[in-house]
């Protein structure tokens, strides 16, 4: 397989007859992360949204590994693990149920949940439904979500929302060790995201 | 396929789970169907008459009822971003859902009829007519209902609206429901009637699954 690569030339997005972002281009290799920066409204989720082709008023190029992600849109979502600002998890349906029901969804074996729930220490709250759990618990439950999948590009917007320390601490544990295994993050924040080696775009400047 | 499976068999593991809401719509449709013969009185022919008609549009209204939820409750928690970003086609996943909301309304609306047929002094013929003919018919409510609801994501009032745009687009397949039972009642076949039934769900199935999709895109923006 070729080594990951995204490459975004020119990418312009309009809403509401108002540019959010224009002419942004950026590349990123696999084992890199790169921050999304900027006030309220700079456009961070757009841009996120953008990139996953959740968003159609967008024109520019982006590359996976050197070919057109508009080409072969299934396979470009195959790549995407998606973190919204809403958490995409069933109230109604347990932490396990929910991250193996996320993985089927996505086509995958549910094999990396046991890893993923313990990167975020939620094993004792596994069986618990998840509308009983606080937000930040609900938020930890997410992000195991993104970690339970094989996609080589995590899309986070806000991961660190409503995260106590000891969860920030093992977010980046689990960021450092995706990138460590060639992975690639792109996540919108406010807060620093403290990882070595952690490009920073500023939009809305 | 295993998305599609995933998908169907989640939507119907929450239904498991909140079987209220099943509930509340099969309860409606008891309750509104039995009103007309209270409100009419015991005039046997007229009930008769008039009983495929009252049946299927309490059918329609009923399964209307839980339409809204069908895509908002993904809409509200994020999960309508995960379909949209899996990786096999949304229109599959309209499908699944689509299905499961058949699987949960339309099925038990069809079995619970001829009991409710009962009430209107339905001959047996009558009954079995109406049952088979909500079989066949309830499959197009759940596709054009799911239509409407995808239209009027995000949109205030959002059930009212969807009664709106869903019922007019229901007219074709509520006439020839009702009137094959009409038919086996003055002792005609009612095989016609059956197969345009048949058809309209086919002509649903072949084309609103596509219209669903993009609506869903175009709310996920």
């Amino acid at each position: 397989m070729k080594p990951a690569s995204l490459d975004v030339t020119g990418l312009s997005c309009r809403r509401g007859g108002r540019p959010v972002f224009e002419g942004l281009s950026f590349g990123l290799a696999g084992g890199e992360l790169l921050a999304l920066t900027g006030r309220n409204g700079s456009g961070k989720t757009t841009l996120l949204r953008a990139l996953a082709l959740l968003v159609t008023t967008v024109t520019g190029e982006i590359r996976w590994q050197g070919e057109d992600v508009v080409l072969d849109r299934e396979t470009w979502r195959r790549q995407i693990g998606w973190l919204g600002h809403l958490d995409g998890l069933k109230g109604d349906l347990g932490v396990r149920e929910n991250l193996a029901i996320a993985a089927r969804l996505r086509g995958e074996a549910p094999d990396r949940i046991d890893q993923a729930l313990a990167a975020f220490e939620l094993e004792p709250l596994a069986r618990r439904e998840v509308r009983t759990l606080s937000a930040g618990q609900r938020r930890r439950v997410a992000l195991a979500r993104v970690a339970s999948t094989h996609a080589p590009l995590w899309l986070l917007d806000e991961p660190l929302n409503a995260l106590d320390a000891p969860s920030q601490a093992a977010l980046r544990t689990t960021l450092g060790r995706h990138l460590a295994a060639g992975g690639l993050v792109i996540a919108a924040t406010h807060a620093p995201i403290d990882l070595a080696g952690a490009r920073i775009l500023e939009l809305g400047r | 396929m295993t998305g599609f499976a995933a998908l169907l068999a989640r939507d119907l593991r929450l239904v498991w789970r909140r079987p209220g809401d099943v509930m509340v719509v099969l309860a409606f449709f008891v309750v509104a169907t039995v009103l007309f013969p209270l409100g009419i009185g015991p005039e046997t022919n007229l009930l008769a008459r008039i009983a495929a008609g009252v049946l299927w549009c309490a059918a329609l209204f009923a399964s209307l009822l839980s339409l809204d939820r069908l895509f908002a409750t993904d809409y509200e928690d994020g999960a309508l971003d995960l379909l949209l970003l899996a990786p096999w086609p949304l229109e599959l996943a309209v499908l699944a859902k689509c299905l499961a909301h058949w699987i949960v309304t339309g099925l038990p609306l069809a079995m619970l009829a001829p009991l409710m047929g009962v009430v209107f002094g339905l001959s047996g013929e009558g009954l079995g007519a109406l049952c088979l003919t909500l079989l066949v018919g309830t499959p197009t409510l759940s596709l054009v209902g799911g239509l409407a609801a995808a239209l009027t994501l995000g949109a205030r009032r959002g059930g009212a609206l969807l009664a709106l745009l869903a019922l007019p687009l229901c007219v074709p397949t509520l006439i020839f429901g009702a009137a094959a039972v009409e038919a086996v009642a003055m002792g005609d076949g009612f095989v016609t009637h059956l197969a345009i039934l048949g058809a309209l769900a086919l002509m649903a199935l072949a084309t609103l699954p596509w219209a669903i999709a993009a609506a869903l895109r175009q709310a996920g923006e």
